[in-house]
């Protein structure tokens, strides 16, 4: 990173170098790096599926592909920086659904622009988020328990509330309504490059990873981040506002599953109730195959990144190599495993000089 | 290393605890406690485990807050909510296990809780080149030498944790410091290393609270003792009124060790320095 850093051999020489310790070559800081094992891990996928299915190597496919990796890795990036905060949302799959039902619904009954619904579903989804903080950070209890809570609340709710308001299991159709076309251009168009459609969300994913590795390594937030996943203890004792900050990592997932929601929501005109069931735990695995520790205070948004487009890359590779989908399960699990193992190591070394 | 700065000149009072208390429900953790800290001094608070050290420290560094009593600081009565009102009063504390972040690096660590920033607006920034340039400055000041920054403090040893952590402390101008058991886990000579960052900092003109239950490493670098035991002050010493032997004895419980000793005549009585 910083290549300043070489100055204190000067002033380490004078004051009698320890000589058991020997300065880190780039090789081996490089591979300190958390998003390190996925990114090979990435690599390795890629040139599976290459050889072994002819359309994966296509720009289409390679688009759809960035696509499906897209819807993953947005919410994966919050949830990364919430696992670094120390935390989990497990209810971070169903607010999505969440808040592309509360949306649509509020519009739809009301009668009114479908933005002021889009504005009442992110107040809404932050709102969670900032519930799932505030209750965490009041009570002490894991985050695992609170959030397992509102991901059965949550899910409770959209089933609940769509069927009192529409008799069924979906909400109704929101594509003749007042503001669709231009929330769809927002949340669910395609760009042309170079003649390949690709979906706006591929673009939505590259900025917030770029804000996201920017928050964490250059600023006080990022800092504070790290401390409150690492030691909340020990960062309260110098000051950094770890309540503040967990809290503000719950509305980041909140205002992620809000994005994905509008995504899904304006990808069709209506919202399946019991969707998002399930996905929390494909963004988590996406964040710790991108090198995030489940105790927090380690990790990347890189990483998170990294690990969404493996999760891509194979859902649908499966598919172009002519593979039965049931494999996919299978894989997900090895990676899983394999990730933790490398994190482990990781951390072990991170312990020792 | 000798405390001769004592009664050198008449320094002013920075810290003073009248009659504090604190209870846990109905557990008396401190009762009764009265200490004063002056610029340029080294206040050891002595005591064997749950005696109050810890509770003493965290009503100081307002981690929690005191039921009876008067914290005085500078001369304003004050009550801690949170380590942040400690901290801007000038109050710093070391820990003794949870001073700085593991798997944080250095520098991130040494300016944890008071980064710098550079830019302006959505640019603000991290000042990493200042702040890795400071931290080198500020450790080299203090004789501590680690070959890279970017290294994460998890990697270090105890006693450079504890040196460092003591750094960061005086750079951001702490006036009193807190020093919780900086010795408990360290080898001889690494404990040396840091009372020598003790008498350091005393030096600089810091009024230290150092809390230990080592006598031979208060009495090296104390200049006031005082002594818990069950939440009381059982012992308020200046360092002219006490030596070393009746300062180890009391903190060994006086008449209780003598029992001891005669209980376990056959064995050799050794007097406990470990643990907490």
């Amino acid at each position: 990173m910083s290549t300043s850093v070489s100055s204190p051999s000067a002033s380490a020489a004078l004051q009698g170098k320890d000589d058991r310790v020997k300065t880190r070559s780039v090789t081996s800081r490089l591979l300190s790096r958390p998003e390190i094992g996925s990114l090979i891990g990435a690599v390795a996928v890629f040139v599976l599926f290459c050889v072994v299915a002819p359309t994966f190597r296509t720009a289409p496919s390679l688009a759809t592909v960035a696509y499906s990796a897209s819807t993953i890795g947005i919410m994966a990036v919050a949830v990364a920086l919430l696992m670094i905060g120390g935390e989990f949302d497990l209810s971070a799959g169903v607010v999505v659904t969440t808040s592309a039902l509360a949306a649509s619904t509020f519009a739809f009954q009301l009668r009114l622009n479908l933005w002021v619904g889009i504005v009442v579903a992110l107040l809404l989804a932050l709102a969670v988020g900032a519930f799932n903080g505030w209750l965490l950070m009041r009570t002490g209890l894991p985050s695992f328990l609170i959030t397992l809570g509102t991901f059965f609340m949550l899910q409770g709710l959209n089933l609940g509330v769509t069927k009192l308001l529409t008799g069924g299991v979906s909400s109704d159709s929101v594509a003749d309504m007042d503001g669709f076309s231009a929330a769809q251009a927002v949340f669910a168009s395609t760009v042309q490059v170079g003649g390949v459609g690709v979906k706006i969300t591929v673009f939505w994913w590259i900025l917030f990873v770029a804000i996201a590795t920017w928050t964490l390594l250059r600023t006080r937030v990022g800092n504070w981040i790290f401390a409150a996943g690492g030691d909340a203890a020990a960062a309260r004792a110098v000051g950094v506002p770890v309540r503040r900050t967990k809290i503000g990592l719950f509305m980041a997932v909140g205002f992620c599953g809000w994005f994905v929601g509008m995504h899904q929501l304006f990808s069709f005109d209506s919202i399946q109730s019991g969707g998002g069931v399930g996905q929390e735990f494909i963004y988590i695995i996406a964040a710790v195959v991108g090198g995030c520790l489940l105790t927090g205070g380690y990790g990347s948004a890189i990483g998170s990144a990294i690990g969404a487009l493996i999760f891509g890359m194979t859902s649908l590779g499966i598919v172009y190599a002519g593979w039965d989908a049931n494999w996919f399960k299978l894989f997900l699990g090895v990676m899983l495993l394999l990730a933790t193992i490398v994190n482990l190591v990781v951390k072990n070394q991170a312990s020792k000089r | 290393m000798s405390a001769a700065t004592a009664g050198a000149a008449p320094t002013s009072e920075i810290l003073r605890l009248t009659d504090v208390g604190k209870s846990y429900g109905n557990v008396h953790a401190l009762r009764g406690v009265s200490l004063s800290v002056r610029q340029g001094e080294i206040t050891c608070v002595l005591g064997d485990n749950g005696a109050g050290k810890s509770t003493l420290i965290k009503v100081i560094a307002g981690l929690h807050q005191h039921t009876e009593g008067q914290l005085v600081v500078n001369g304003e009565e004050v009550r801690f909510t949170s380590p942040r009102d400690s901290l801007e009063r000038g109050i710093a504390t070391v820990y003794q296990d949870l001073a700085l972040v593991p798997l944080m690096s250095i520098w991130r660590n040494f300016f944890l809780g008071a980064e710098l920033s550079t830019g302006w607006g959505p640019f603000k920034r991290l000042d990493v080149r200042t702040m890795v340039r400071t931290t080198d400055e500020e450790l080299t000041k203090m004789g501590i030498s680690v070959p890279d920054l970017e290294r994460p403090v998890g990697a270090l040893s105890g006693g450079q944790r504890q040196c460092i952590a003591i750094a960061r402390a005086i750079h951001f101008g702490a006036k009193v410091l807190i020093l919780d058991e900086p010795t408990a886990a360290l080898g001889v000579k690494q404990s040396g290393v840091v009372l020598k960052y003790v008498a350091k900092a005393r030096d600089a003109g810091l009024g230290v609270i150092f809390i230990t239950h080592n006598p031979h490493h208060a009495y090296l670098v104390g200049n006031h003792f005082v002594i818990l035991n069950r939440g009381n002050v059982s012992l308020d010493r200046s360092r002219q009124e006490i030596t070393l032997e009746e300062l180890t004895n009391e903190m060994a419980g006086g008449a209780e060790l003598a029992a001891l000793s005669h209980e376990l005549s056959t064995a050799v009585p050794a007097p406990d320095t470990t643990g907490r």
